[in-house]
């Protein structure tokens, strides 16, 4: 199963983090520090796999990808395929390009929520759901318009009671 | 409020805490709003853990949410399910997951069947009665939800294959209609039809069809078909032949899929980018089992991959390597390692690769030599990261040689093991584990061999406890050998005169803070003060190994106890008659048959005294003191009495080492005792195992050589080396060539080997005098058959086989005369070296075309070589020395030791 999904700027700032076990906000951090530290010292042109086993465990290997500022960056154990992961990332970031028609940093940061409904989509519950870009943007785009009808709703008496808590 | 909590919860994802607003996260979820509710699922998904408090707010709501009529409401809830819900709040809303397997909308049963997969993975008796659903689910109308199903059916196999075998028929049909592309088009990913879901498959197959010959034969025809239609030119068309790779890898194996695998594999090799290199090289590790001889196509590749600097690739081809490693090739594999760990920091992975380098020079060290060599590199360079267990095998097997009767090499191993730790104590800051090894073994045999001096031993021992004056291990080590050699300049009648930093040092000791390494500077100055015979009895010289026999009854203090009850002494009374007694529960019976010996006084005084005695064993002096009398006139046995406690527990767990061996190797020596027949028995292994592979690996290379010896020519010479060493391939045919026309052209001084036929004589010889010849006599026969020829090339390698075939033969005597007596060995490599540079020599006289190139390479390889390592003046000398004396190059692969040498 997938046991996290990151993804982080070249500074080492996390824009993204969803663990699929629960871990504490330190252990967190401390992980996505070390992940952070080995990103960084690899030189490009090497592969994309990297033996997690002595941040993340037994049994955890780590696939990232490069795009511009940011990794991305998934840990999963030995019953997912490499290749088929470093993919998932590619379909994860074609999503997200579609999402916001040429994804930077700045999208990440400000739709964050989006972007977790995406990688909810894809990944369920730490296992690969849906690796099809076109379908989750079906279903994200269907989850918005709903969220934004049933707002138009609540609107009315929201605000009113808004206005009278003033 | 929305808004408010995004950022908290990207806050905490920051780093900072949040825990503030985790209550506003909850009550969120009770909206009404959907895009509400959703926001607060998120962020209680993100915040809490199954066992938060908060959850108990929450179960109500899901459970409610679970029956909403909005399906975007039920997958955030089955979101929030996977996350929160513990083993305890499973019951709660199982029975609407269940419900929601029948749910209209495909994205909603998908998601339950992951919640319920969920819960399987966090308690797995929950769902057991829920078993058949998911088999039901795998004939979902959409395969998507078929495709959700195989994760859970996945984890199911793992854990029990035989109740899935059913399954088989379905899963290769589900998978041959996807590779038919028989699902809508909207499932293909990069033209290929749902890779996912295949690579699913193919995982499920291999697991249902490992050892098993009837399932793997289902399977054989779709796993084919997929091979051939893969498109290894995109990155998921590689995913799903890789999968397949550990399909075949793993399933009954089958020669044509084994084939399409070798031939995927060495595609993967062959590609320019990285990843797919560690696919192959993986893919290669695991093929390996099955069909040795694929690594041997792909030797080159795999040296390449040594040499990358991507540090995965490194460490996966180290895998490989740890793998495929043989007698043969330990040497290489093994210095490989060695080397690599040095360069890294990464402790974590410097652990493993330092335990995996003990691991197989414990398994395939060629001799006792080497294996000390390897071993102290491997604790220089990594000492505080190994397992002390190595440590006590490393000073097993020096004390106990070889386990035959060969006293003489027993003790040149063990001068050479001291020689080395002398010189290794000048370089500061050891580790902690390899100083205890080395303070063990100057003891023991520091001055066994009458080379050194006791006062220069004694000396650098006491450096030793200066140097590590914080490691108190360190010192109890260092005392313990100061006193054994004592010990034995007393037995031996000299006069002993302690040096003055020594006195210094014990002075030190007997007023530490540490009650070990007090007793056991007191049980130095006692022993000091025995006279010869009473210290020879105490501590026999060289008498690690040898079995100390507790007797448990105390037999010999029956008379002792006649005589007490005689005169009038109560008889021992066993603990489970005297209640009311304190905590001696933990004490064993042979405890309180010591007690008998001298519970005969007050009973006030018997519990304080056994604690001494179990705990730490007095010394004579200290025995005076708290024993009665008779024993303190028969020191040995007293000893043996007080140890009793300590070794029974010794035995029992060897974790406790630590604080008991140096007790143990005072008076017994048993430290290893329980252990000392598989040592035995590892070493006979050893010498089988070397004869064993030598003779498969030749029957191997001979039928590659003749792609080998074409492919040479355009190879770069010293990656062909290093693959020889490592495979024993290509350059195989290099020197069986040199060794042929060494062997015609008698004007080389090589004494054995005048022609082919008299060494081959020799040969024969040697085997009969050697125990297993059955082992040797496996490859000669064969060598015959090959030999006549019509390519003109071969024709020459067909001359030239049977004399390899006496080399290795010589090889393999000479490898097992060597596992007798360690000294030869230095010999021995410097010879293989030295007939090395000889072959090329000849060889470079030789005007054969495809061979001179080659040999224009190796001295080039030289040359390289000569820039690499300081030793080349060396070992050419050394070439020289050999030529004079005229040695045999009895190895079958000279290039193995050359790349230690240089």
């Amino acid at each position: 199963m997938i046991k996290a999904v990151m993804v982080m700027n070249t500074q080492g700032k996390s824009r993204l983090a969803k663990f699929y076990e629960y871990l504490s906000v330190e252990k967190q951090q401390e992980l996505i520090r070390g992940v952070f530290s080995v990103l960084c010292s690899r030189a490009e042109n090497v592969s994309n796999f990297i033996d997690a086993e002595s941040i993340f465990g037994l049994d955890s290997h780590l696939v990232y990808k490069h795009f511009a500022t940011l990794y991305f960056v998934f840990v999963f154990d030995s019953s997912e395929n490499e290749l088929a992961v470093l993919d998932l990332i590619q379909v994860f970031v074609e999503t997200l390009d579609k999402c916001f028609q040429n994804v930077c940093e700045l999208d990440i940061v400000f739709n964050y929520s989006k972007i977790h409904t995406i990688l909810d989509e894809m990944v369920f519950g730490g296992q690969v759901v849906e690796t099809s870009s076109s379908e989750i943007m079906k279903a994200v785009e269907e989850i918005s318009k709903l969220e934004a009808a049933s707002n138009a709703i609540s609107l009315i008496p929201k605000s009113a009671s808004g206005w009278r808590s003033r | 409020m929305k808004e408010y909590i995004i950022r908290l919860v990207y806050v905490e994802m920051l780093g900072h805490d949040a825990s503030f607003g985790y209550i506003h996260a909850v009550k969120m979820i009770h909206d009404d709003s959907l895009l509400v509710k959703r926001t607060g699922y998120l962020a209680v998904t993100l915040f809490l853990n199954e066992d938060h408090d908060l959850i108990i707010l929450i179960v109500n709501t899901i459970q409610k949410d679970l029956k909403s009529d909005n399906y975007l409401v039920v997958c955030a809830a089955l979101n929030a399910v996977c996350k929160l819900i513990n083993e305890e709040t499973i019951p709660a809303v199982l029975p609407q997951i269940v419900e929601l397997l029948a749910h209209p909308k495909e994205a909603v049963r998908k998601k339950a069947i992951m919640a319920l997969h969920r819960f399987y993975q966090k308690s797995p008796s929950s769902v057991s009665h829920l078993v058949s659903n998911f088999r039901k689910r795998l004939c979902d109308n959409d395969p998507g939800v078929m495709g959700a199903t195989l994760c859970p059916l996945f984890d199911l196999i793992t854990n029990d294959v035989n109740s899935y075998k059913d399954l088989v028929i379905s899963f290769v049909s589900i998978l041959k209609q996807v590779a038919e592309r028989r699902l809508p088009k909207a499932y293909d990913y990069h033209q290929m039809p749902a890779p996912f879901i295949q690579i699913k498959l193919l995982k499920i197959l291999a697991l249902l069809g490992s050892s098993d010959k009837q399932a793997s034969e289902n399977m054989y025809t779709v796993v084919g078909d997929i091979f051939r239609k893969c498109d290894s030119s995109s990155n998921i068309g590689n995913a799903v032949l890789y999968e397949c790779i550990c399909c075949v890898s793993s399933i009954y194996p089958n020669h044509k899929l084994l084939v399409s695998a070798a031939d995927a594999i060495s595609r993967f090799l062959k590609s320019d980018s990285h990843n797919l290199k560690y696919m192959g090289i993986d893919a290669l590790g695991r093929l390996i089992k099955i069909s040795p001889e694929i690594a041997e196509q792909h030797q080159l590749a795999v040296i390449d991959c040594l040499e990358d600097p991507d540090d995965t690739l490194k460490r996966k081809t180290f895998e490989l390597l740890y793998k495929m490693t043989k007698s043969t090739n330990v040497e290489v594999i093994v210095d490989r390692m060695i080397d690599y760990m040095n360069s890294i920091n990464d402790n974590h992975y410097k652990t493993e690769i330092a335990s995996r380098c003990v691991e197989l020079a414990e398994q395939f060290a060629p001799s006792n030599q080497w294996f000390i060599q390897t071993m102290n590199k491997v604790f220089e360079h990594a000492g505080d990261l190994v397992n002390i267990k190595v440590a006590h095998n490393l000073m097993r097997l020096i004390a106990e040689g070889f386990g035959e009767d060969d006293d003489t090499a027993d003790s040149q191993l063990r001068s050479s093991a001291v020689e080395s730790y002398l010189h290794i104590l000048g370089e500061p800051k050891l580790p902690s584990v390899f100083l205890q090894v080395i303070c063990w073994v100057l003891g023991e045999y520091g001055t066994a061999d009458g080379k050194y001096s006791a006062s220069y031993i004694t000396g650098k021992l006491c450096d030793v406890a200066e140097a590590y004056s914080n490691d108190e291990t360190v010192k109890a080590y260092a005392v313990t050998a100061l006193m054994k050699i004592y010990a034995f300049e007393i037995a031996a009648g000299r006069k002993v005169d302690m040096l003055p930093e020594c006195h210094s040092l014990m002075e030190e000791f007997l007023a530490s803070h540490s009650t070990d390494l007090q007793q056991r500077a007191y049980e130095l100055q006692a022993v000091i003060g025995l006279d010869a015979h009473a210290v020879e009895s105490i501590l026999p010289s060289d008498a690690s190994c040898e079995d100390i026999e507790v007797d448990k009854a105390l037999s010999f203090l029956n008379d002792y106890i006649q005589e007490s009850i005689e005169k009038g002494a109560q008889p021992y009374i066993p603990e489970s008659e005297r209640t009311g007694m304190l905590n001696i529960s933990n004490f064993r019976n042979q405890d309180h048959h010591e007690a008998s010996s001298h519970g005969l006084r007050f009973e006030a005084y018997e519990l304080p005294k056994q604690t001494v005695q179990a705990r730490i064993p007095p010394a004579s002096l200290a025995s005076t003191e708290l024993v009665p009398v008779p024993e303190a006139m028969y020191p040995r046995e007293s000893y043996q009495t007080t140890t009793v406690p300590s070794v029974s527990s010794d035995a029992a767990s060897t974790e406790l080492k630590l604080r008991l061996d140096g007790v143990q190797k005072r008076w017994g020596r048993q430290t290893h005792f329980p252990s000392t027949s598989t040592s035995n028995s590892t070493s006979l292994k050893t010498v089988n195992g070397i004869t064993q592979v030598d003779g498969s690996n030749t029957a191997n290379s001979r039928t590659r050589e003749t792609y080998d010896s074409r492919k040479q020519v355009e190879i770069s010479p010293e990656k062909q080396k290093l693959a020889a060493s490592l495979f024993g391939g290509p350059s195989k045919t290099e020197k069986k060539s040199a060794t042929g026309h060494k062997s015609s052209k008698p004007s080389s001084h090589m004494v054995k080997s005048h022609a082919p036929k008299s060494s081959m004589e020799v040969a024969s010889e040697k085997t009969s005098v050697q125990q297993p010849p059955d082992l040797l006599d496996f490859g000669e026969p064969t060598v015959r058959s090959t030999a006549p020829s019509l390519d003109p090339f071969k024709d020459l390698e067909g001359l030239l086989e049977p004399t390899t075939q006496v080399s290795s033969a010589v090889n393999h005597s000479s490898t097992a005369a060597v596992t007798k007596s360690p000294d030869i060995m230095g010999l021995y490599t410097e010879t293989t070296a030295g007939a090395h540079h000889k072959d090329s020599d000849i060889l470079s006289g030789l005007s054969k075309p495809p061979m001179t190139n080659m040999v224009g390479g190796t001295t080039t390889m030289q040359v390289a070589q000569s820039s690499k390592g300081p030793n080349l003046k060396d070992s050419l000398e050394k070439d020289a020395l050999v030529r004079q004396i005229g040695v045999t190059p009895s190895s079958q692969n000279p290039n193995l030791f050359k790349d230690i040498l240089g």
